[in-house]
């Protein structure tokens, strides 16, 4: 398989075996009464890395980041940062500093006694208080607000008050749960690249928590993705896009076609899969899945072609009759019903302004993708 | 807030509850002393419940009591609910910081200016002391606690439902009886019952409005208090508090059951 | 939506469904009267009655049935009416300065309140901060249990504390076996007892207003405050006790207000020798009784207390607010 870059090429220290790891989870346990939130898992951050925790709610990936942060201690295992056991550390003298989903913004005090907050537990000197404040305001350009309460504030400055004050301290590591998860769509697209933006410049580690897969995708370097209290995959967001380690994967992160069937010759790679009703796939990404074993067969819906009639000179191609179509504006999806009753999703990008689209409801219609446009699952 | 629940907190929990049920528990307990001396234990007895049924001035007063509770109560969940609606549905006319003031002033003032004032104002219109002048002041004094109770129930009342009735062709009085009121009645009970209990408790203001042929228990057991502390008095407060604690809990039983039967439609109504 | 606009609506449906105008007429004398009815009794019935307490304060006690003259009114025409304004005098305020035993009274009375309230305060929120703390599922229980009391009588509830607190009571018994004491204390009739019972029987309104400030916050107030490197005690000084003070301030104020005119405590726990306004107004009534001083008594009460009162209004308004 060629390798997938991410979108810092050069940096890449998990790629390197001499680098040293700055977070570290160690076969970390977790149980609350019976319920198991976090289970054997192990984990390596490394310094200065964007790192994003993606799962859906109650997969146990909040709890990772209550545990760095000190709020609640593990069942088993250990966690280090930079070497040091973080255990029966309290969360008032760990290096960490943690953005609330909340904001936990202190609604008593003015925007600037709630960014000094931090910086006054260390008895740090007024000046340099206020002057690290300025800094912080300035950052998140909110000099003119530095006197208001949070109630007279938008969601969106209050989520970068917390930020200032969450990276007011120069933490070690920043922790941020689910930190756009209040703000409308596009305020979030914006903040995303400012949250970017803000881990370059300050040269921080950070780790985010969250639900949504364009959020990790966008920012981090690397993604956990998390099921059930343990880690499903850790990958760049390139290649937990196109070469998802497992059905769970392929199928949270983005849309999938999935076809499930036996590897009914492979070698080298190259592999045919027989996947019922006469449907046979050719893949060059077969891995070294063996003859005979049951998989499932993924491909994204933007690698798929639509056609009235069979392409020539195709390898893959199955037809089927066009059931639905949206129209997205970039791009239309079509679903397409194979004869067995399997829907394959297409989409095409309308490159064009109106073009006369040649398929409607209920056309006959091929699809067909080339031979490594997809990827086998074995798990 | 939800944190842990540490040992200091449960420790501050269990030391004050025992701080207020202690006496209570202790009154009772003596209530069934043999010995006429309230604080030495002399062996089991329900004595002092059987010559209390037959003090027949402390029966008088349990009956007039009862009747002042009943209709005073009543009386006072009608005006607290209209003045509840008042405070919450009509936010600006004239003099709404006087009627506001007026509502909420009499929970916290003093017992004897009340009952002064309105025992002056009962002489001056010439009204003679007795059963009506403390039924009277008792529905003056508790329509504003049934007031706030009920008043924090329509804060939260979803208000739309009031408009999908109007929306519906209800006309607004109609809509009220048919939508809002079913929908506070619990606030508008447990108001009842404060008001109930309130005016079973009180001794200043009665004290003031009451006259011949109109004593009150708690005006009855007060003058035998100051006579000094004897067992009867105990069994006499034992059965008051039964009494009031029987009917809390059967309230709440009832209101659980309901939440019970609630839930379990709800279950149903998803499986099904 | 106002009221006005809702009938506005309505009625201009109704009209559409052919409705007659004297319906119309009805709804709205209907919502006139949810505000006349309760609002002329307690003009009636609350404020009137202070007029009268202010009026009977400026007249002068004497041997007849009501014992006080003159009694202001029509009776002998406006001629007469100005004849009694004359005779109208500030004679039982004088009075009131001049004596010590009312200054005083006044004085420990207000005293004797704030120590019980700051007692309550102290007592009450380890209890309410513990109850907030609590699992989700407890509260309403623990709710219950300290409205519970509040339903059974007051006068039992002080009463208990005789048997408690005499020379010869449980308290002493308790101590006196576990040879704690070598001689019975003396509380009864003392102003520790008007605390104690102060403390007990106002506990739960302190509790209650601190309860519901202290569980309305949001716990991960505090996590931030700990993970910018604040040790618990003085994260809840900084955070946890500052955003309670609304509670704090409803809860001292509900306590103190009635405490400085309370009768039944002092009279019952406090015996001969301590001294509260509450008390003196109510001799002087019924035992002495001279309804104008008792009048002058209860005015100076009220001025005393308006402040307060008048806090606690506005206090009430804005978490009314808040709530909405």
């Amino acid at each position: 398989m060629k390798s997938l870059g991410s979108i810092r090429r050069d940096f890449a220290p998990w790629n390197d075996p001499n680098a040293k790891p700055y977070i570290q989870f160690d076969k970390v346990t977790k149980k609350f009464g019976d319920f198991t939130a976090v289970n054997n898992l192990s984990l390596t951050i490394f310094e200065r890395e964007f790192f994003a925790l993606l799962g859906a709610s109650g997969c146990g990936k909040s709890t990772l980041l209550r545990m760095l942060a000190g709020f609640e201690e593990p069942t088993a295992g250990r966690i280090l940062l930079d070497g040091q056991d973080l255990r029966g550390i309290p969360p008032y003298r760990r290096p960490v500093n943690m953005m609330f989903q909340s904001y936990a913004l202190f609604p008593h005090m003015t925007v600037d006694n709630n960014i000094a907050f931090g910086l006054k537990q260390d008895g740090m000197p007024k000046p340099d208080i206020a002057a690290r404040v300025g800094e912080m305001l300035k950052l998140v350009k909110l000099e003119q607000f530095a006197k208001r309460k949070p109630h007279q504030l938008s969601g969106g400055q209050r989520q970068r008050v917390a930020l200032a004050r969450s990276v007011a301290k120069r933490p070690k590591v920043l922790l941020l749960d689910e930190p756009l998860g209040a703000l409308d769509k596009k305020l979030r697209e914006e903040t995303q690249f400012e949250l970017m933006d803000l881990q370059q410049s300050l040269g921080l580690t950070f780790v985010v928590v969250t639900h949504d897969q364009e959020e990790a995708m966008t920012m981090a370097d690397r993604i956990a993705i998390i099921d059930k209290g343990e880690v499903m995959q850790v990958a760049t967001p390139a290649e937990v896009y196109e070469a998802p380690g497992s059905r769970f994967v392929a199928g949270f992160v983005g849309n999938v076609n999935m076809f499930e069937g036996k590897i009914a010759h492979g070698e080298a790679g190259a592999a045919s899969i027989d996947a019922g009703n006469g449907i046979t796939i050719r893949t060059e990404n077969a891995g070294d899945a063996a003859t005979g074993a049951a998989v499932a067969f993924a491909i994204r819906p933007e690698k798929i072609r639509i056609s009235s009639t069979r392409p020539a000179g195709a390898v893959n191609a199955i037809e089927g009759e066009v059931y639905d179509i949206a129209y997205l504006g970039d791009m239309t999806v079509y679903h397409v019903r194979l004869d067995d009753g399997q829907v394959v999703r297409a989409s095409t990008m309308n490159a064009a302004r109106i073009t006369e689209d040649p398929l409607s409801w209920n056309d006959r219609a091929w699809v067909s993708f080339r031979p490594d446009a997809g990827v086998v699952l074995t798990r | 807030m939800n944190a842990t629940w540490s040992r200091f907190n449960i420790t501050s929990i269990v030391l004050g509850f025992a701080f207020l049920y202690l006496p209570i528990v202790l009154l009772v307990v003596f209530s069934f002393n043999e010995s006429k001396l309230v604080t030495v234990w002399g062996g089991f007895s329900t004595k002092w419940y059987v010559s209390l049924f037959h003090n027949q001035g402390l029966m008088d007063a349990t009956w007039v009591t009862a009747r002042v509770a009943v209709i005073s109560a009543t009386v006072a969940t009608v005006l607290g609910t209209l003045a509840a609606l008042t405070l919450t549905r009509y936010t600006r006319f004239k003099g709404r910081t006087l009627f506001s003031g007026m509502v909420f002033a009499p929970l916290v003032m003093p017992e004897v200016i009340t009952g002064l004032s309105l025992l002056l104002l009962f002489v001056a219109v010439g009204l003679d002391r007795g059963f009506l002048t403390v039924t009277l002041a008792h529905i003056t004094l508790t329509m504003c606690f049934v007031a706030v109770v009920v008043q924090s129930r329509l804060i939260t009342f979803d208000r739309s439902l009031e408009e999908a009735a109007m929306d519906l062709g209800a006309p607004p009085v109609k809509t009220f009886f048919q939508i809002t009121l079913p929908v506070i009645m619990p606030a508008i009970v447990s108001g009842w019952m404060l008001a109930f209990t309130l005016s079973l408790d009180d001794l200043v203001i009665a004290s003031f409005t009451s006259g011949p042929g109109a004593t009150t228990l708690p005006m009855k057991i007060y003058s035998q208090v100051r006579l000094g502390v004897t067992p009867e008095i105990n069994a006499a407060c034992t059965i008051l508090i039964a009494v009031v604690a029987v009917g809390v809990i059967i309230a709440s039983l009832a209101n659980k059951r309901r939440e019970f039967q609630r839930q379990r439609d709800e279950q149903a109504a998803q499986r099904g | 939506m106002s009221n006005a606009a809702v009938t506005a609506a309505t009625s201009s449906r109704a009209t559409a469904a052919g409705k007659s105008a004297l319906a119309r007429l009805g709804e709205a004398f209907v919502s006139r009267l949810v505000i006349l009815i309760p609002y002329l009794w307690l003009v009636f019935f609350f404020l009137i009655p202070f007029v009268i307490v202010f009026k009977i304060s400026l007249s002068q006690t004497a041997i007849a049935i009501p014992p006080y003259t003159p009694v202001l009114g029509f009776g002998d025409g406006l001629a007469g009416f100005f004849a009694q304004l004359n005779e109208l005098s500030i004679d039982n305020y004088i009075w009131l300065t001049q004596d010590a035993l009312y200054v005083n009274a006044y004085v420990t009375s207000v005293i004797v309140a704030a120590i019980s309230t700051v007692l309550t305060l102290l007592v009450g929120y380890p209890i309410a901060y513990g109850m907030a703390r609590a699992p989700a599922m407890l509260r309403p229980t623990l709710l219950m249990l300290v409205i519970l009391p509040f339903w059974t009588s007051f006068l039992i509830r002080v009463y208990a504390w005789i048997g408690i607190l005499k020379p010869e009571g449980l308290l002493n018994q308790l101590l006196l076996a576990t040879g704690i004491i070598g001689q019975p204390l003396v509380i009864l009739n003392t102003y520790t007892a008007i605390f104690i019972g102060i403390v007990y029987s106002y506990l739960p309104f302190m509790v209650l207003p601190l309860y519901s400030a202290l569980e309305k916050m949001d716990y991960s107030l505090i996590e931030a405050a700990k993970d910018l490197g604040c040790p618990p005690t003085s994260a809840f000084w900084k955070i946890t006790f500052p955003l309670s003070l609304p509670g704090v301030i409803a809860g001292c104020l509900l306590v103190f207000i009635p405490a400085v005119g309370e009768f039944v405590i002092p009279d019952l726990l406090g015996g001969s020798q301590t001294l509260m306004i509450g008390k003196t107004l109510w001799n002087e009534f019924f035992a002495n009784r001279d309804w104008p001083v008792s009048s002058a008594v209860a005015v100076i009460l009220l001025l005393l207390l308006i402040v307060p009162i008048m806090l606690f209004q506005r206090a009430q308004a804005r978490a009314q607010e808040q709530d909405r």
